[in-house]
Order: structure tokens, then C-alpha cells, then sequence
């Protein structure tokens, strides 16, 4: 199957990994960190205690919900803290290394049962890297995919191809959809992009998508491929967790080592680093920025999804991407929006900066207030699916459950929206309003 | 203004102007607050709300610069002086004539909007900066101030406070302006006596002789009494469709030039910040229904003998369908949406103006009319969308 996606908008900006660039080894780092929040859906119970020694593959986290689904330690050693926020909410379980490669074993035979593949998946955490839509978050063990959409595809700001990681290693991909394969009575399909050369993998139907941002996103692949009606179950996942699955069901060890991305304008030689998941982001990015008198965001993940670290923070899940780039609090700009100024990027074709096809280093400025939705088809234009976005984000915000339903919620996570948040003049936070959006369906029909 | 700001925040000597403070604030600088650190994008598109509405009074100026002259013109015309025009005064008398409308109208207007922000403890929305120039082009020249300040009140307070502000309004603020004038006060805003300034302007200027009048070649037609009619200007020149297309004719401020609305329409539509689809369906719609009107012209509707582009440059359907119907927050907001939303305006002006010989001029009317039908519009639109996503689920259960 061949899709090409023509809504949507690659944001071209500075500090890209060189495509030949050599992967260099990071330093051990101090510690490293599982988070809860990058999971949603996962109510974290603690299984271990501070001081406890664990193997690479130990659980740290069950879910409160599905005690089978656990989150795993990234390295052996001892845990030393169990971090809690609020109403003592876990945050973060925070592992130091002890150096050796200690790791636990998961039994495996090769020929699974339903049961048995879903509690191998469970037990090494590979289940919570996997998301079900409806809502975007981790799946239950006890429910049954329609279908598995897998992509390989990132084309987020900056992201580096996920080949990277798993090229070369067709036989743990067959071997993970193999195992995907006893979940779903339907079909595994896997999203590739010209850059693929693996051929095909046996047993998923392969799709090649062509197109901008956000081609790479499943929930657009989905919507273009099959898409998700009201009662559907329907899991994702990305090929380098398909290839860690594979590594589960090959060698019955679960590989926690990472290769991200160091990108953006404020790193000064961006660089593709191995490391271990979870790692510190300090270990990661110590020595790489450039030497500024500007404040910078260092984002852990791309600049439309990411969260905003700091050194003493953890790598945050999907475990491939760093962005850093000027925070812009400290810049002063005389009537910006005036500004004919070539260095401001823009969609709009009030800008000069948008007929240049040039990389651009723009700040986290919001650049703007906060208004009424004003301007209308905006979103519509970076957005591939059949889905009146607009008048879905009203529905949300009108917390209209049936009208929600109706236009298509079930079909969306976030991300998917991202790009409209990025080019709305009227600076409307459409991320969290659909992340809240999904949390209230839940909440309301579960 | 970072020195003088804790003065304006809560507890400060003038808390009570924050919204005011806020506003000059973030319009002299660019905010500095930034993006969330999670569960959103780090990085924003560099267009804001600000931008747009500015570039939108750009896209007038055209018009408005033309609209100083064209008054000045008209004015010397009916004086009796047609030769030597000079025109600097010209521009000069159109200046005095329209500045007191602008102040009247922008003074109203935000002091209202920077009052109810205060109240609201919000940001002061710019909303504002294109009414408050849209308003003084599109009525006469001769409307008096206080009727002005009066017709803005009303339409901000009633038409888009009452509703919540800007980006919540139903109907076009300028055009409610407009409407509230033409049926309070009829007799200022229509006739043949208030559409060329007979006064000079503060002192500057000729004097028409008293007695005075000329109607709009919209006018002059709706009390035509047969078909064959000839339009004429000051001083009983004819007027040709070239004049009307370059605008040296009578009308209000800003919309007789139809060559500079096509340029402002290339500067929003240039910049992206004006909607085609709307335009294009306005003008084919002005089109269609002139072809119809004109192929079935009889003398009982004497505008119906006007061709069909020249419906589209006489009065204020060219003004209309650039500037009026394009208002995204009152418009059909979906792509289908636009098209039948711009088609009927299109038909309807005409129509109006065709065949209602009460009102000369039926653009005002057709496009406030389809922002009350434009929310009908999108729900159909949008209810086909939820169809299609209906008939997947029956397709899949079945």
C-alpha cells in the first residue's frame, strides 16, 4: 500500500544531526530515571523500595489498574529514590548504575499462546511503550486490538530516521511481529518511508508513506489506512520498540539502550549519542551546547511534543530525541508583530522569513496573546485526517461528549494536533485541550 | 515599561488601568512569556492575532487614501470648480474631512473595549483596529459625529461585548455599525443630499453654493422611472463605467474606487490573510445574479438594466465582498462552508438592490443577513462530516 499525505508542514530549523554523522558513545550516567507521565493511563504502584538492588529488566512500576503491565529498570544497580510529587504521586524511580550488566532473564520458546505473548510483552515493560487508541494511552491486557499499527516513520522538527537504530536487524522485527501477531485477529501493519531497505517484514502488511509532518504520526497513518470507528480498539507502537520486542523474543533480554538525537540550534555539534534510556540528561548533553549568554530550553524530545528538562532530569520517553534551543525570555523585541525582520518564521506569507527556504532558530516565545478562535481553516491545513478540527476542539472545550464522539475523538491523541497549535494565530493550547478532552471520555465513559 | 509596570499590577497605584497597561505593553513589545514545558509545542508560528488585524487596515489604505481625495474631489466639483484641481487640498480637505470620524469612531470603540476588558481582568483583543477604520469609510461624508459615536457604541456593546468580545460576535461589527445608522437615521444615510461635503472642512476649503445635492449613481437609479436611464456626477457629467471602476464618483469614504479595493483585495489575498474562496463565491455569486437580473430586465426595477460587472463596480458590493464578507469570525468558517456563504451574499446584494427600490444599495444587508446563516451553513457541513463518519461504522457492523 502506498499513501501520500499532502496537508501538513515540516518546520525546518537549525541544528540538524549530519546524516553521516558516526554514533559516539555518552559517559555512564550518575543515574537514571523511569517517569511515570511519560505513560498515560499507567497508575504507578511502586515495586520496588529505596536501596533495592535491581537487574536491567526488573520491574520498578506496576499499574495500578492491569498489575501484570510493568514498567522496567534501563540498568542494574541500586534504586535510590522513589520519587513523589502532589498527593504523593509518584514521579520519577530513580535507578544508580552499578556498572554491571546485570540483566533478567524472560523465559521464551519461540511459539506463544495469546496469554503468553501478552505477558511477556507485560512483564518487560514493552506493553507500556505500546499506546491504544481510543485515548492515547497504555493498553490493558485484557483487550483485544482490532488491528497493530507500527511506524518507522519520525518526521517531527529535527527527529533523526529510526532506521538508525533498527536497520540491519530484520530478524528481530519478523520475530516481534510474530509474537504481535498472537494479539490481533487483524492485520500488523507497518508504516515505512523511503528510506526503508529492509524489504518487506514477513508477517505485517508493509504501507509506504510519503509526505510532511505529520505523515510519520500513526494516528494519520491510521486515519489514511484504516480508520478507527466509535467501539474500535486499535494499539500502536514504533519500530524501535518493535525491535526491542524482538530482542525480548529473541534473546529473552530486554535491550534499554538508546541512541538520541542531540539537535538544535543551541547545540554545537548535533550529534546522534548512545546511551541507556532514562539516562541524565546532563551525561547526555555535558560538553555539546554552544557557550551562550541567552537562556536556553533544553527539550527532551522534538519542539512540537517534548517536555522542557534540565540537566538534573532523565531522558523522557521515546528515549530518541534532545532539542535545545533558545528560551527567548530574555529577549527583548520592539513591536514584533510589526517586524519584517527575514530571522522570523512563519506560515504566513506576511513574513518574509517564509519564502526562504532556510533553517530558522526560533525561541519558545509564544509570540502573541492568547484570542478567541479567530482566524478559521487554519488547522485544516496542516491536518491529514477527515476531521473537522475546529469544531472538535470546541466540542472539548464545551466538554460535549456525544459531539466529541461524533467528530471523531476516538481517532486522535495529541500529537496528531500539534501542528495546529504551532500555527495558530490565536495561540490556543489545542495539545492539552485534547489530552483533557480524552481524560474526561475516559473518566466519563469507563 | 518594565520600570513603570509594578505601578499597574494588582496593588499598584493604578490597578485599575492593568488592561490598559497590558495593552500598550504587549503592543510595543513582543511578549516575552513562553511556552509551556510540557504537554504542548515549544515553538510558535510568529503570526499572531496582532499582525493579522494590521495587515488587514494595510490592505484599506488604498481605499482610505483614495476616499481623502475622491471627497475633496467631489467637493471642489460642487463648488463649481472643475479646472486647476489642486491637489494637495484635496487630499487636505479629505483629511479634515474624515479625521474627526476616525477619532470619534477608534475613541468609542476602544474606550468601550479597554473598559470591558478591565472588567473581564482580560487582554485587550485588537479586534477593534479594523472596525474603527471600516467604520468611518463606509458611511457618508456628511454623517454628523455624535450619530457616529452613538451607532459605534451600540454595535460594540450590543453586537460583540454583549456576545463575549471579539471572536465571539455573530454579526460584522462595522456593519451593524453601518445598519444601526441607516435605520435609526435614514434620512443621513441615504439621499441625495449626504454623500458629498458641502462645508469646508475647519475652515478650509470652498463653500457649495446652498441647495446643493447629488445622489449616488446607485441612488439616482433606484428612482429612475424607466430602464433608460443616464447616470450622472456633480454638475451634471456623465458617469461613465469607468469612472465608477476608478471611483471619482459619490458614495461614502472609502468604497468607490473598485480598482483600489482589487488592490487591497491582492494585498489580503497576497498575504494570505483574506479567504479566496469567499471572495471569488461573492463575485461570482454578484455576477450570476446581475446576468439574471440583466437578461430579465424590465423598467419596473430600473437597476436591473445595469450589466453584470457593473453591479460589481457601483456601490459598496466590490468594498463588501474584499473587506465585509471575508471577516473570518463572522463568516462560514468551513471550506464548503465559505463557498456557499460567499455565493449567496453575491446574490443576494443584487437581488436586493434589484428588486427592492426602498434600498439603492443591498451589500450591507446581504452579508449581514448570511452571518446569521452562517452558522446553519457549517452545521450542514459539519453534519456531513459526521455522516460519512456514521456510514463507516453501519459499513463495518453490517
Amino acid at each position: 500500500m502506498n499513501i501520500q499525505i499532502k496537508k501538513g508542514l515540516d518546520i525546518k530549523l537549525a541544528g540538524a544531526v549530519d546524516p553521516a554523522a558516526k554514533v559516539v558513545t555518552a559517559s555512564q550516567p550518575q543515574s537514571v530515571a523511569v517517569t511515570p507521565d511519560d505513560f498515560p493511563g499507567f497508575t504507578p504502584k511502586p515495586e520496588v523500595k529505596e536501596g533495592d538492588t535491581v537487574k536491567a529488566g526488573s520491574p520498578l512500576l506496576r499499574d495500578k489498574n492491569d498489575e501484570n503491565v510493568k514498567i522496567v529498570s534501563p540498568v542494574a544497580g541500586r534504586v535510590a529514590a522513589v520519587v513523589r510529587g502532589e498527593r504523593r504521586k509518584i514521579e520519577r524511580v530513580v535507578v544508580e548504575p552499578d556498572g554491571t550488566d546485570a540483566a533478567l532473564g524472560f523465559k521464551n520458546s519461540g511459539v506463544y499462546s495469546r496469554e503468553a505473548a501478552i505477558s511477556l510483552l507485560a512483564a518487560t515493560g514493552m506493553l507500556a511503550r505500546m499506546r491504544r487508541r481510543p485515548y492515547g494511552i497504555v493498553p490493558r491486557t485484557g483487550e483485544t486490538p482490532r488491528d497493530i499499527f507500527i511506524t518507522a516513520l519520525d518526521t517531527a522538527p529535527l527527529a533523526v530516521p529510526m532506521t538508525k537504530i533498527v536497520d540491519g536487524h530484520k530478524a528481530e522485527l519478523e520475530a516481534a511481529v510474530k509474537l504481535l501477531s498472537e494479539l490481533t485477529a487483524g492485520k500488523i501493519y507497518l508504516s515505512v518511508g523511503k528510506d526503508w531497505t529492509m524489504g518487506a517484514v514477513a508477517g505485517a502488511e508493509m504501507v509506504t508513506v510519503e509526505g510532511p509532518h505529520p505523515s510519520g504520526n500513526v494516528g494519520v497513518q491510521i486515519a489514511n489506512i484504516a480508520p478507527i470507528n466509535k467501539g474500535d480498539i486499535v494499539w500502536t507502537l514504533d519500530v524501535v520498540t518493535l525491535y526491542k520486542i524482538g530482542v525480548v523474543a529473541t534473546k529473552g533480554a530486554v535491550d534499554c539502550s538508546t541512541i538520541v538525537a542531540v539537535t538544535g540550534s543551541e547545540v554545537k555539534e548535533p550529534a546522534l549519542v548512545k546511551t541507556v534510556e532514562g539516562a541524565q540528561i546532563s551525561s547526555i548533553i555535558d560538553g555539546r551546547l554552544a557557550k551562550t549568554d541567552h537562556h536556553v530550553r533544553i527539550i527532551s524530545g522534538n519542539v512540537l511534543t517534548g517536555t522542557a528538562v534540565d540537566g538534573s532530569d532523565y531522558l523522557r520517553f521515546p528515549y530518541r530525541q534532545i532539542t535545545v534551543i533558545p528560551e527567548g525570555d530574555d529577549v527583548e523585541e520592539f513591536m514584533g508583530w510589526a517586524s519584517m525582520s527575514p530571522s522570523k518564521q512563519s506560515t504566513s506569507r506576511t513574513f518574509p522569513g517564509h519564502f526562504l527556504g532556510r533553517a530558522f532558530t526560533p525561541d519558545a516565545r509564544i509570540l502573541g496573546g492568547r484570542r478567541a478562535m479567530i482566524m478559521s481553516g487554519e488547522y485544516d491545513k496542516v491536518l491529514p485526517m477527515d476531521i473537522m478540527s475546529e469544531y472538535l476542539i470546541k466540542a472539548i472545550l464545551g466538554r460535549n461528549i456525544e459531539e466529541m464522539e461524533k467528530l471523531g475523538i476516538y481517532e486522535v491523541i495529541p500529537e496528531d494536533l500539534a501542528l495546529c497549535e504551532y500555527v495558530d494565530t490565536s495561540k490556543i493550547p489545542v495539545q492539552q485541550i485534547v489530552r483533557e478532552g480524552l481524560d474526561y471520555m475516559r473518566k466519563e465513559l469507563e | 515599561m518594565d520600570r513603570i509596570r509594578p505601578n499597574f499590577e494588582p496593588g499598584g497605584k493604578f490597578e485599575k488601568l492593568h488592561s490598559v497597561f497590558d495593552g500598550m505593553d504587549t503592543f510595543l513589545f513582543t511578549p516575552r512569556s513562553t511556552a509551556k514545558r510540557s504537554g504542548g509545542v515549544h515553538i510558535h508560528d510568529s503570526i499572531d492575532s496582532k499582525r493579522t488585524m494590521i495587515t488587514v487596515v494595510l490592505a484599506l489604505m488604498p481605499c482610505f487614501f483614495f476616499g481623502m481625495y475622491n471627497t475633496g474631489y467631489q467637493h471642489w466639483l460642487a463648488c463649481g470648480i472643475t479646472d486647476n484641481l489642486p491637489f494637495w487640498s484635496l487630499m487636505f480637505y479629505g483629511f479634515l474631512a474624515i479625521l474627526p470620524k476616525v477619532v470619534v469612531a477608534y475613541a468609542v470603540g476602544l474606550g468601550i473595549e479597554f473598559i470591558v476588558a478591565q472588567i473581564r481582568g482580560e487582554e485587550i483583543q485588537e479586534g477593534f483596529l479594523v472596525t474603527g477604520i471600516l467604520v468611518p469609510m463606509i458611511i457618508p461624508v456628511e454623517t454628523p459625529l455624535w450619530m457616529l459615536a452613538v451607532a459605534v457604541a451600540f454595535a460594540v456593546i450590543f453586537a460583540k461585548e454583549v456576545f463575549g468580545g471579539t471572536g465571539y460576535n455573530v454579526f460584522n461589527i462595522a456593519l451593524v455599525t453601518r445598519a444601526f445608522l441607516f435605520f435609526a437615521y435614514p434620512a443621513k444615510m441615504s439621499g441625495d443630499s449626504v454623500f458629498v461635503a458641502t462645508q469646508p472642512m475647519f475652515g478650509f476649503g470652498p463653500v457649495a453654493p446652498d441647495n446643493f445635492t447629488c445622489a449616488t449613481p446607485l441612488g439616482q437609479i433606484a428612482t429612475a422611472s424607466s430602464g433608460d436611464f443616464t447616470l450622472h456626477g456633480i454638475g451634471d457629467t456623465v458617469i461613465s463605467s469607468w469612472d465608477a471602476f476608478i471611483g471619482l464618483i459619490p458614495g461614502s469614504f472609502g468604497e468607490t474606487s473598485t480598482l483600489c479595493i482589487i488592490i487591497g483585495a491582492i494585498i489580503l489575498l497576497a498575504s494570505g490573510i483574506g479567504n479566496w474562496r469567499i471572495m471569488l463565491s461573492v463575485v461570482a455569486g454578484g455576477l450570476v445574479m446581475g446576468w439574471i437580473a440583466n437578461t430579465c430586465a424590465t423598467p419596473t426595477y430600473p437597476a436591473s438594466y445595469l450589466t453584470p460587472v457593473d453591479q460589481l463596480i457601483y456601490g459598496g458590493f466590490a468594498f463588501a465582498a474584499v473587506f465585509m464578507a471575508t471577516d473570518p469570525v463572522t463568516a462560514a468558517r468551513t471550506n464548503t462552508g465559505k463557498y456557499i456563504y460567499g455565493l449567496l451574499i453575491g446574490v443576494i446584494a443584487v437581488l436586493i438592490r434589484t428588486y427592492n427600490n426602498g434600498y439603492p444599495e443591498g451589500a450591507m444587508l446581504a452579508v449581514l443577513l448570511m452571518n446569521a446563516f452562517a452558522p446553519l451553513i457549517d452545521y450542514c457541513v459539519v453534519q456531513a462530516n459526521i455522516r460519512r463518519r456514521q456510514k463507516r461504522l453501519t459499513a463495518k457492523l453490517s
